[in-house]
């Protein structure tokens, strides 16, 4: 009696993914009842789940201190406590942007949001991993919810030819995680991180950099880093509007983890190489991703190469390699998908019932015709070009400090002159939405209110973060020491 | 009394989001707020001038407030010599903009409003800032109303002119910043005054001198990176190019003198050589670009640069005097004569853009060629044009006179061959002016459209005559001027030529 007793407290910590677990079986049977009868439903449970789990987080799941769970597999701590809550804010506001989107192209069936949450369950497992087979479970979760997520619109070719592409190159990338996992097991004879940290220390062996190497490669490939980036603008543009949405926000956070989990945490001992490597995708990344993005046509598109730039300038706070850095990669990160949630919502409420509006003319004379979703989009492209007073400013001002503090002068130079070129696709959207003429003078289609106020709160939350930075700074800086 | 800059940010900024509130629908009362706003700002500058102490070269009106404790970085405020004549400056420029704009801006006019409210409020704000964050967060925040500005309400270029300037002034300022943070990250935190005073070898202080270089020679403009400047200027509306000349482009003369000399002192006196050849270059091979133009507004832009290359020199030309006569009054005469040039050129370049924004709202052209004769039916507006002319030229008794008299003075200490090679602009700009003038004020009515024009309304009068006043003042009695500048320059001299090493 008295053992059952402190087992079901000591599980408190993991009280988010057991409630994700039980909100999925739950939203699942009630699909199969209610779903045909009562559409929406099962979109309003979702949202109501996540409140609760986000309540649930904040009562039962604080760890006074770094707790290691379930045969020291899983670990608890304010990082993976600030990273859920994240996870299930944005989760929900993504799911309430796109609900009309959904309905318009008859897509909104409860799988949708059950694939989501289990994709939040993914990220959360991956956010508090503590050995390889965690790693991989997290990360394999995650993957397969987006895959089906992606191809969801099962009447659209492009949908399916893009979630097909992500599958397979997806499955390759997960293949070199667990290769390179295989390697550093055999070698260390260890799947917990903190053990591999211990005992991984220079001089490496040559196995060991090699299963180093295929570690970084499955990072790289995960978040979007060139040259393993081919997959991301297909997907992008390819998957219905709202999941482009999903997918270039949460797993976002979910491969930040990862690449701090695995790389700044179990490989620490490895370090010198693996930031060696990083650097070299990054000078790649943030030339490839910001000059494509120039020539591109389509919104999505565009995003996609943008989100291959910001993802450069998140590893370059892995490229310091020092806590300051990290904790600027979180703050990069976390920003970052702030603003994302907003653009994206944009393009989302700027479509209509057969109309996708996806290409970058459909944005001209925005202003005129959607002022709020013009002002959104606005704040958007300036915070990520990197102006004040908004909030991406700060981000990109962190990592050239954290940059400056391990002298890396040259990467400074690149990251200043990219964010200069990144600039100018960013300005483009701004140019069409407000000095061009509308081609059409049909007022964008009236929305709920509810959606359109969380909308303005997004962009409003950019310019108050931008404003006044500093508690998100101290909390990012916090959580990683 | 304390909050007294915060007033002068925020008041403006505040009244553009109220405006912007109020909604197109809104604009009669969004127009007499605007101009309230403005007048408000204006108003609290004379507190600010009467309590000025110009025995100091101390910070005063200083506010602290912790801004973001991680970074040490504070939203710390203060003026001295230096600032305080461009923040009045830039007080006293917004209120005719806001009257010019009364009922010519037909297209979205409370956004426009706002846009030059907000924009005024971060002007205020770069002049102010005694932290270089802060300093560099209303640097850059401003370039997005300016963004808007020439892209919204510009001519027919405006897009090429708005996205040319806004790549052109942010490249110049990420490498100021990559400066600033390195700085920072030797020096702790973000305060100017400790970047002024924190030891920097030879080799950190050039490239900092480089970065800074980057940042304020686009703003300035310098030549050859000036080419931004006639596009935006050409396709901006009338408020939008008075601001830009009278305003923003004493940002980079300003960043020269509070960010170059004093924290990069020893780079600065070794490249003295190449800032001088560069303003000397924008001096004359400008000036005879600016005679060749057939674009009124052209040719005020490139009058700009011609003119902007005197504040450049004044402030370079420190090193060589004190190098052959060891005089820091003689060094700080240059200053002073770059400070008063600044001030001076805001005020008339400015007015030269109202009254080409007079013409251009009657016959909706800035082609010389469209004009002539314009003083048999607008004698007023002709009186004001050929004085604003002079003052381009530098009479004697205008401000014009006395900011390039001061730099060419103190130029002589250093070398004969500077003065005379700017003295040669004396020439160049009463050529360029003097034609411009002869071609669209004076000679034989040219055309019907010219034969119907109208003479200046009451709105136009008040804001010329202003400005008139404004330049006239300057140009007889500049001793209050140089007495406010006095202590922070003598401080800012005996700054540049001492060394860090």
């Amino acid at each position: 009696m008295d053992q059952t007793l402190i087992s079901v407290a000591s599980l408190a910590p993991a009280v988010a993914e057991i409630w994700l677990v039980f909100a999925i079986c739950v939203l699942l049977l009630v699909e199969v009842f209610a779903g045909t009868k009562r559409p929406g439903l099962t979109g309003t449970l979702t949202l109501l789940a996540l409140v609760i789990g986000a309540a649930l987080t904040v009562r039962y799941g604080q760890v006074p201190h770094r707790v290691l769970l379930f045969d020291r597999t899983y670990v608890a701590d304010e990082l993976g406590v600030v990273l859920k809550l994240a996870g299930f804010l944005f989760v929900a506001v993504a799911l309430l942007y796109s609900r009309d989107y959904l309905e318009n192209r008859n897509i909104q069936r409860g799988e949708y949001y059950v694939l989501a949450l289990t994709a939040l369950l993914g990220v959360f497992v991956l956010v508090s991993a503590n050995s390889l087979v965690t790693v991989y479970l997290g990360v394999e979760l995650l993957a397969l919810s987006v895959y089906a997520m992606v191809a969801f619109d099962r009447d659209s070719g492009v949908s399916a030819e893009s979630a097909m592409k992500y599958f397979v190159l997806g499955a390759i990338a997960s293949g070199m995680l667990l290769y390179g996992m295989s390697l550093i097991y055999g070698l260390t004879g260890t799947l917990d991180l903190g053990e591999i940290a211990a005992r991984l220390h220079a001089p490496l062996t040559p196995g060991v950099v090699l299963g180093l190497t295929f570690i970084v490669v499955a990072v790289a490939f995960k978040l979007g880093a060139v040259p393993f980036h081919m997959w991301l603008p297909d997907v992008y543009e390819g998957a219905p509007t709202s999941v482009t949405l999903f997918i270039s926000t949460v797993p976002k956070i979910a491969y930040f983890a990862l690449a701090l989990r695995l790389l700044a945490q179990g490989l620490a001992g490895t370090e010198s190489e693996w930031t060696q490597m990083l650097a070299a995708l990054v000078v790649l990344t943030l030339i490839v991703g910001n000059v494509v993005a120039i020539v591109q046509t389509n919104l999505k598109r565009m995003l996609a190469y943008s989100a291959i730039a910001n993802v450069g300038f998140i590893l370059l706070g892995f490229v310091a390699g020092t806590a300051d850095g990290y904790s600027a990669a979180l703050y990069y990160t976390l920003q970052y998908v702030l603003v994302t949630l907003g653009s994206f919502g944009v393009i989302l409420l700027a479509g209509a019932k057969g109309f996708e509006a996806d290409r970058l003319d459909d944005y001209k004379g925005l202003q005129q015709r959607d002022p709020l979703l013009a002002v959104t989009m606005m704040v958007a492209m300036f915070s990520l070009a990197g102006v004040p007073p908004f909030i991406g400013f700060w981000a990109k001002l962190r990592i050239i400090q954290a940059l400056w503090e391990t002298n890396h002068l040259w990467l400074v130079v690149l990251a200043v002159t990219m964010s200069v070129v990144g600039a100018y696709y960013y300005l483009r959207v701004v140019k069409l939405m407000y000095f061009d003429d509308p081609t059409t003078t049909a007022p964008a289609a009236a929305r709920e209110p509810g959606v359109r106020f969380a909308l303005g709160l997004n962009a409003a939350a950019a310019l108050a973060l931008g404003l006044l930075p500093g508690p998100l700074l101290d909390l990012c800086a916090r959580l990683i020491h | 009394m304390h909050a007294l800059l915060s007033c002068l940010i925020w008041i403006p900024i505040a009244a553009g989001v109220l405006i912007l509130l109020l909604g197109e629908r809104n604009i009669v009362i969004g127009r007499w707020l605007a101009l309230a706003a403005s007048l408000v700002t204006l108003a609290l500058t004379v507190p600010l001038w009467a309590h000025f102490d110009t025995t100091t070269a101390a910070m005063q009106f200083i506010e602290q407030l912790p801004w973001i404790p991680r970074f040490r970085a504070y939203y710390a405020l203060g003026v001295d010599g230096i600032s305080l004549p461009l923040i009045v400056l830039t007080a006293f420029m917004t209120v005719p903009v806001v009257i010019a704009g009364w009922t010519v801006i037909e297209k979205r006019p409370a956004q426009y409003y706002a846009a030059f409210l907000i924009m005024e409020g971060l002007m205020i704000g770069v002049f102010a800032a005694t932290d270089a964050l802060l300093f560099y967060f209303f640097w850059e925040a401003m370039l997005i109303p300016m963004f808007l500005i020439i892209g919204i309400w510009g001519g027919p270029r405006r897009v090429y002119a708005t996205i040319k300037f806004f790549l052109y002034t942010f490249l110049g300022s990420v490498f100021m910043l990559a400066a600033l943070i390195y700085m920072y990250v030797k020096a702790g935190d973000y305060a100017i005054a400790s970047f002024q005073a924190m030891p920097l070898s030879l080799i950190e202080q050039r490239w900092i001198f480089v970065a800074f270089l980057l940042a304020f020679a686009v703003k300035v403009p310098m030549w050859p990176v000036h080419t931004w400047l006639p596009d935006a200027h050409v396709e901006a509306p009338t408020g939008g190019s008075v601001i830009l000349a009278a305003i923003m482009l004493k940002m980079g003369g300003y960043g020269f003198l509070r960010f170059s000399l004093p924290v990069a002192p020893d780079a600065s006196r070794e490249l003295d050589l190449l800032v001088i050849t560069l303003s000397l270059i924008a001096v004359i091979y400008i000036g005879y670009v600016a005679l060749v133009q057939l674009d009124m507004k052209k040719l005020i832009a490139y009058s700009s640069i011609s003119h902007m290359g005197f504040v450049t020199l004044g402030a370079f030309v420190m090193y060589e005097i004190v190098r052959n006569t060891g005089s820091l009054q003689g060094a700080g005469m240059g200053v002073d004569g770059a400070m008063v040039q600044m001030v001076s050129h805001g005020l008339i370049s400015g007015a030269l853009f109202l009254c080409v924004g007079v013409l251009y709202d009657r016959l909706h052209s800035r082609q010389i060629a469209d004009y002539g004769g314009v003083v048999n039916t607008m004698p007023v507006f002709a009186a004001f044009m050929v004085l604003f002319a002079l003052a381009n030229t530098g009479l004697p008794g205008t401000s014009g006179f006395v900011g390039e008299f001061l730099v060419i003075i103190a130029s002589f200490r250093a070398s004969f061959w500077y003065s005379a090679l700017a003295a040669v602009t004396l020439i160049l700009s009463s050529g360029y002016t003097l034609w411009l003038v002869k071609r669209v004020v004076f000679g034989p009515v040219t055309s019907p459209r010219v034969a119907a024009l109208q003479d200046l309304n009451g709105r136009e009068y008040l804001v010329l005559g202003a400005l008139a006043v404004a330049v006239l003042l300057v140009g007889v009695w500049p001793a209050p001027l140089l007495k406010v500048m006095q202590p922070t320059v003598h401080h800012l001299v005996s700054q540049a030529v001492a060394t860090k090493l």
